[in-house]
């Protein structure tokens, strides 16, 4: 007689089981998220030893806590250089920014945008959920004109970030934008980020029901979902000037950019060793899963 | 303590003698003590560090990069030093206040790296060309809450190397940042710098973990006091944060675990001071007064302790190599002897504080005070030391 | 201890004149030398120095209070650091460059046409080296070829003989003032 086992859900293989139940709300879209990527991981067949996780601060910023990988919750803002330095130390992992709006574009946005600029080889996943929401639902640099929030209680009237626009102002080579009810697609952007260099970008709209939606009377969850199937269009290559999002308004998603540069390891060790010659000794070995 | 000690790569010495000035020595330093990560911002009156290793490791074998400002620099060190290199960057006053919430995220990641502060006359933008000693409390507590650091303090060109390759080893051993706290002065100034060859470089390598994948365990102390690291790709999936945590890493929120947590980052450094702490000591044998300085001012005061002697005045000196952790028992022991310590320093009172809480009131503690812009007069030492010993 | 200050206008290379000097004195000389320069926005404009103290023992104080010799290669760098140069002091000058209009009684003057020696050995950028040369034969600080050794890495290398050669004419003209007593 066999024992049967307990039939485990494949995304386990990459969870911390043992900090499960996480915090997220009931109806938050992060989790969902968290379920692509993994969905990624095991589609990809990636080399789990090889995959960093750093998140910041925020509710995303909990998603390194539940990785079973390499994974640092670092502080607020810093996720992102604090990846450049893991990657550069380390170059034959494949490294994964996995923070929020705020984190990514707000305090962090300086850092963003010189990613992006180096073309450094990392996936960031930004999930926008249109408001601070850890702190209690504060206004954003994400948050659509109109749109309350507690520090915006009249309505917000501060023009939001386009984020794939500036991230490809800024030099990011792979940019996508998704909502959480594109899960087989956010997915296929993650396996595609994972088999590419350079900086990959993919934008993932989420509802925070409890804070956002509930401020602005706009229901639950499924109410969100809806309005995301409502209003999302999916136009691939569009341009990414045009990706504005307006209170409840049009959400273009799709894969905006997705073209060949030297990542800043190619173009140090290109560089270097043009100039130097021989003397130039080659650095590290960017691992293409 | 479990140190694996191992002769420097000489890839990265320069050896021989050269005419350096202390930026440039901090950055030969880096490179002998086997330092192959350098996250940078520029700003006066360090730069010349980075410049140096920026044009230094493209043949050592490493990696520059001049980060988007000083808080992508220091997260940079910690993100690299997890990534398995040995990990510096430069500043000075302004870059270091910015640094500041992530040292913390480094002391309770228990990340080794170490950052050299050249610094200038402050507070805000200040002197940025001109000395000053204004940042050592900063150095001390600059980051929220509770944790301890080891500062070291260099007097010349000579010692920003030596102490370099000290402030790595030390770095390893502990798991801590090491500050190498120099000056504008010190930073800026020439003088022959002797490089000795690799082999008789000794360097401290980090403590791998290298058992089972199941067993590891972050923050789990060995015997030591000192947990064990492994570095992102060995297979260990580990996790780290900045929250209070337990031994596995993981979140933690409550009194309890505060206390095991934030009471080993403090116990780690106290119960190892005496291994820690360096300073030279001078005639303050039979000294009624002794003068105790760091840096650039302890050359400036052993002129002032020469003319005190020649005047009769029995003077001693004491130079802070390491300023933190405090050598706070030297201190007790030298107040129970001498009649008064002199303490110049480039700012308006900072060590001198813990000089006079050390010295708990066993003599008198008189400070020379200079705000910064240029070094101490030696009369105005050799002044307070005369008033001090009458 | 002896301090020395140099002086001139930017491009000069008057902060190589004190590193040369340095790195001459303290690796091949067996000397201390601690060499300073002046940093920041002042150090952009027109008037450019740096300090070197020489000394048997190590040096203590990092700066220079009363230089013993003062060389300058400007007119506005002399008219603002003669005053500093001690009594019985050295004044070294570029005879083309600078009138010693200020006259001091009890210091030694000695002049080179520094830069247009150097412009007759094909390049004005080498009048710093001329400068040496003369500036090691006046002080006898040290030997001509202490002050050589110094060279490599602090000028360009496909530059070093021709650096040599501006040091040596500096040195030589030096000697025969010396020789003639002109002061």
């Amino acid at each position: 007689m066999t024992k049967k086992q307990p039939i485990k859900n494949p995304v386990e293989k990459i969870l911390r089981m043992d900090r499960i139940p996480h915090i997220w709300c009931s109806g938050c879209g992060i989790g969902t998220v968290v379920t692509s990527f993994a969905e990624a991981l095991r589609k990809e067949n990636a080399d789990l030893d090889n995959i960093a996780v750093v998140s910041g601060i925020g509710c995303t910023g909990r998603v390194a806590g539940y990785t079973k990988l390499d994974s640092f919750h670092t502080t607020h803002g810093r996720a992102v250089p604090f990846a450049t330095g893991l990657k550069l130390a380390n170059p034959k992992t494949k490294v994964v920014v996995f923070s929020g709006d705020g984190d990514i574009s707000g305090i962090g946005g300086n850092h963003l945008i010189h990613a992006a600029r180096r073309n450094m080889d990392m996936m960031v996943i930004c999930v926008n959920n249109f408001n601070y929401a850890m702190t209690g639902g504060q206004v954003a640099a994400t948050t659509p004109l109109d749109a309350n929030a507690s520090t915006a209680p009249f309505g917000n009237f501060e023009y939001p970030f386009n984020l794939p626009y500036l991230v490809e102002a800024a030099g990011g080579t792979y940019v996508a934008r998704w909502t959480a009810l594109h899960l087989r697609r956010v997915t296929k952007s993650i396996q595609e980020a994972l088999n590419r260099r350079g900086f990959s970008f993919i934008e993932v709209i989420t509802p925070c029901v409890t804070l956002y939606a509930r401020r602005n009377r706009l229901g639950d969850g499924l109410n969100l979902l809806k309005y995301y199937y409502d209003k999302s269009e999916i136009q691939h290559n569009a341009d990414t000037k045009d990706l504005n999002i307006s209170y409840q308004g049009k959400l273009i998603v799709g894969k905006f950019v997705d073209k060949e540069k030297p990542t800043f390891l190619d173009a140090m060790n290109q560089h270097l060793a043009k100039k130097l010659g021989d003397k130039y000794q080659p650095y590290g070995e960017e691992k293409n899963d | 303590m479990k140190v694996k000690k191992s002769k420097a790569d000489p890839k990265g010495v320069l050896t021989g003698a050269h005419f350096l000035d202390g930026d440039y020595a901090l950055a030969e330093g880096a490179l002998a003590a086997g330092c192959r990560f350098f996250g940078g911002y520029p700003i006066t009156p360090s730069t010349e560090t980075a410049e140096r290793f920026s044009a230094r490791i493209p043949t050592v074998g490493g990696v520059f990069i001049q980060m988007e400002d000083e808080l992508g620099s220091i997260a940079s060190l910690i993100g690299a030093s997890w990534g398995g290199l040995k990990a510096m960057t430069v500043t000075s006053g302004p870059g270091f206040s910015l640094m500041q919430e992530n040292i913390g995220l480094a002391c309770m990641m228990e990340t080794p790296l170490v950052i050299a502060n050249v610094q200038r006359g402050g507070p805000s933008t200040g002197l940025p060309t001109l000395t000053g000693q204004q940042d050592m409390m900063q150095a001390r507590w600059g980051s929220h809450g509770d944790y301890r650091i080891i500062a070291l303090s260099p007097d010349s060109p000579q010692e920003c190397f030596n102490l370099t390759i000290e402030a790595f080893n030390l770095s390893e051993t502990y798991r801590v940042p090491v500050f190498v706290m120099t000056d504008e002065c010190v930073g800026h100034m020439h003088e022959k710098v002797v490089i000795p060859p690799a082999e008789e470089i000794e360097v401290v390598e980090r403590k791998w973990y290298t058992g089972p994948k199941d067993k590891y365990l972050p923050y789990k102390s060995d015997k030591d006091g000192i947990p064990f690291m492994v570095k992102t790709g060995d297979g260990y999936r580990f996790h780290t944060t900045g929250l209070t945590h337990d031994e596995r890493g993981y979140p933690v929120i409550d009194a309890q675990c505060q206390k095991v947590n934030v009471q080993h980052l403090i116990d780690k450094i106290e119960n190892n001071e005496d291994k820690i702490i360096q300073f030279e000591e001078d005639q303050t044998d039979d000294a009624e007064v002794v003068v105790l300085s760091y840096g650039i001012t302890s050359r400036v005061a052993v002129k002032a302790v020469q003319k005190a002697r020649k005047a009769g005045i029995k003077t001693g000196t004491i130079r802070l190599i390491t300023v933190w952790p405090f050598p706070e028992k030297k201190i007790e022991k030298i107040a129970k002897k001498a009649k008064a310590i002199v303490v110049p320093e480039i700012n308006a009172g900072q060590v001198f504080y813990e000089v006079d809480r050390c010295s708990r009131n066993k003599c008198s503690v008189v400070h020379v005070p200079h705000l910064g812009g240029w070094v101490h007069d030696p009369d105005d030492i050799f002044k307070a030391i005369k008033e001090a010993a009458k | 201890m002896t301090e020395i200050r140099f002086s001139g206008f930017g491009g000069q290379g008057i902060i190589r004149c004190a590193l040369i000097g340095g790195k001459a004195l303290s690796i091949y000389g067996g000397k201390f030398a601690t060499m300073n320069q002046s940093f920041g926005p002042e150090a952009r404009g027109s008037a450019c120095s740096s300090q070197l103290i020489v000394s048997d023992e190590r040096v203590l104080y990092p700066y220079i209070t009363r230089p013993e010799i003062l060389v300058s290669m400007s007119q506005e760098a002399y008219e603002k650091y003669q005053a500093e140069l001690k009594d019985d002091g050295i004044l070294i000058t570029d005879e083309d460059l600078v009138d010693p209009k200020i006259k001091r009684e009890n210091i030694k003057h000695y002049s080179i046409p520094a830069t247009r020696f150097a412009e007759e050995l094909g390049n004005r950028i080498i009048a710093n080296l001329v400068m040496m040369g003369f500036f090691t034969a006046i002080t006898k600080i040290t030997t001509p070829d202490t002050m050589k050794k110094a060279l490599p890495g602090l000028v360009p290398d496909r530059f070093i003989e021709l650096n040599k050669k501006a040091f040596d004419k500096g040195y030589e003209y030096g000697q025969k003032a010396l020789d003639e007593g002109k002061s």
